[in-house]
């Protein structure tokens, strides 16, 4: 009875602030702006994987594969939203050392409907942190598109979104020693981005090229699905980057503004970039470009001006091209869909021109250019540690996987495709 | 009776459908080909990765017809699938041993 009297009393004075300060609204600090921009954020951040990703990966492979391209996303959205349920959350976002997250929130221990992250409920910051898990999964398939069995993806992926995913996303977002040393990545350029390419690159080489690259047509069978996969993604992007302010506020609106900005320049980039080396603007060079672009902004979205967003997409349009249609060749790897080069790279030079573009008054810490050279440093440490732990675990992952079920189909179902070897379909 | 094979440009089709049944050419079958002449193929460029497409596409026209038809046929295509320009394509003639309607069982001239 008194404790009633007293939550009544308490409610009555939280309603008389709330009359002279709507943000005070509620007691528990919930606000209905930014919990309606994250419920939204995180709807069309999934939508970037499903359909995004599966056009944009199952455009670029030859017709007999598009089904298995697809389902690599498609199959990596419902096999890591359980992972991210069962044990990914907590080791991501829970109590524990330097290094990774604890038990505390296996299952989603604790989430009841009242609890909260901030000013929006814990349901909708679990939710849209797990659609981050299931795109990086999600971008890992294209390095391995046409070969790999997906049996061993399977394995590999879910075992990859435990062992290397929730740790770095533990490391910069969740409490970690990356966070700590003053990393800045506001949207996932060094925890979505280098992670998923630096996985794409050793998975790649790991597993070899696919049967006749080199000297067989390997063109993509249908340009105008990885335009519309691209497009996906350009505005998904906006619940990517401007959900990462976790609020309906000005940081938001900023990264969404630079978010454009860039992606356009890096899109703009790779067309001329290639215009100049191979004669001709290609639809998938517009389209990669902009992709390029939008990897790169990601870390620096909510540190970084208009003017830093067109320096960043330009140079990474640029650099990812590079990477694409020079790199590869040179050293001989077979990343099918171009991984490492436009998420790996792309982000390793958005981390990077991050530390050289923040600006103070927007993110609460300058850059290079304004005087703090040390940034630079601290964005490289967290390149680096990122590089060589995904390496290393990606690595020990695969090997084991081969050892077990082995990686590739065999040459005959390579040959055959692998929508009708493995799935028993095909588009026709 | 001659049956006679022509390769065309695609674009070229109506043009060479229209001057033939002015002929009184009563049917003919099409299929979309590919292959290669002196035209040659492109080439494609994917992020880097160059492909060489050395057939070309192309329209497989085949009608059947009476003997006395066949000059003035093959002169038709040849005339309505001309630009001047390579890869016009090519016109091919064979002797024709039977022809047999499947809906009435006629056979040979009254099949045509």
């Amino acid at each position: 009875m008194r404790q009633t009297k007293s939550i009544s009393f308490l409610a009555a004075v939280v309603w008389a602030m709330a009359a002279v300060n709507p943000a005070l609204a509620r007691e528990d600090g919930l606000s209905s702006g930014d919990t309606a921009w994250m419920l939204t954020s995180t709807v069309i951040v999934l939508m970037m994987t499903i359909p995004g990703v599966a056009l944009f990966y199952g455009g670029m492979v030859r017709k007999k594969n598009v089904l298995s391209t697809v389902m690599h996303s498609f199959a990596a959205t419902c096999l890591i939203t359980v992972i991210w349920m069962i044990i990914g959350y907590s080791l991501a976002f829970s109590e524990g050392t330097s290094f990774v997250g604890g038990f505390g929130k296996l299952f989603l221990d604790g989430m009841t409907v009242e609890a909260m992250s901030g000013s929006i409920p814990e349901s909708v910051f679990m939710t849209f942190q797990m659609t981050f898990a299931v795109i990086t999964a999600a971008l890992i398939t294209g390095a391995i598109a046409e070969r790999m069995k997906f049996s061993a993806l399977l394995l590999f992926l879910g075992s990859w979104s435990i062992l290397v995913y929730s740790p770095v996303c533990y490391w910069v977002w969740g409490g970690g020693f990356l966070g700590d040393a003053g990393v800045l990545d506001f949207a996932g350029g060094t925890v979505v981005h280098i992670n998923s390419g630096i996985a794409a690159l050793v998975a790649a080489i790991v597993l070899g090229k696919r049967v006749g690259y080199g000297r067989e047509n390997l063109a993509p069978h249908n340009v105008v699905l990885t335009v519309v996969g691209a497009s996906f993604l350009w505005v998904g992007w906006f619940g990517f980057n401007g959900g990462s302010a976790v609020a309906a506020n000005g940081t938001a609106g900023m990264a969404m503004a630079v978010t454009q900005i860039a992606t356009a320049a890096a899109a703009l980039a790779w067309m001329f970039a290639e215009w100049m080396t191979h004669q001709k603007p290609s639809v998938l060079g517009i389209a990669s470009g902009a992709v390029a672009g939008l990897v790169a902004i990601t870390p620096a979205s909510g540190f970084v001006g208009p003017a830093g967003a067109l320096a960043i997409g330009l140079i990474a349009g640029v650099v990812c091209f590079w990477g694409a249609t020079w790199l590869k060749h040179k050293v001989g790897y077979d990343d099918s869909l171009d991984v490492f080069a436009v998420h790996g790279l792309g982000g390793i030079t958005g981390a990077i021109l991050t530390g050289v573009f923040a600006v103070e008054a927007i993110g609460g810490t300058a850059g290079a250019l304004e005087g703090n050279v040390g940034q630079i440093g601290t964005q490289i440490y967290g390149i680096i540690a990122t590089i060589v732990y995904c390496a290393v675990a990606s690595f020990v992952l695969l090997k084991i996987i081969d050892a077990v079920v082995g990686l590739r189909v065999d040459e005959e179902q390579e040959r055959e495709g692998l929508d009708i070897a493995l799935h028993g379909e095909s588009v026709t | 009776m001659k049956f006679i094979m022509a390769v065309i440009k695609p674009f070229k089709l109506d043009e060479v459908r229209e001057a033939l049944t002015e002929l009184g050419v009563q049917g003919l079958t099409v299929s979309e080909v590919q292959g290669f002449g002196r035209q040659k193929g492109h080439t494609e460029f994917y992020r880097g990765a160059e492909y060489v497409v050395n057939f070309v596409p192309k329209i497989k026209v085949e009608v059947a017809v009476s003997d006395e038809l066949e000059e003035r046929v093959v002169e038709c295509i040849q005339q309505a699938a001309q630009t001047g320009q390579i890869g016009d394509g090519k016109i091919f003639s064979f002797d024709l041993d039977t022809a047999v309607r499947i809906r009435t069982g006629e056979t040979n001239e009254q099949a045509l």
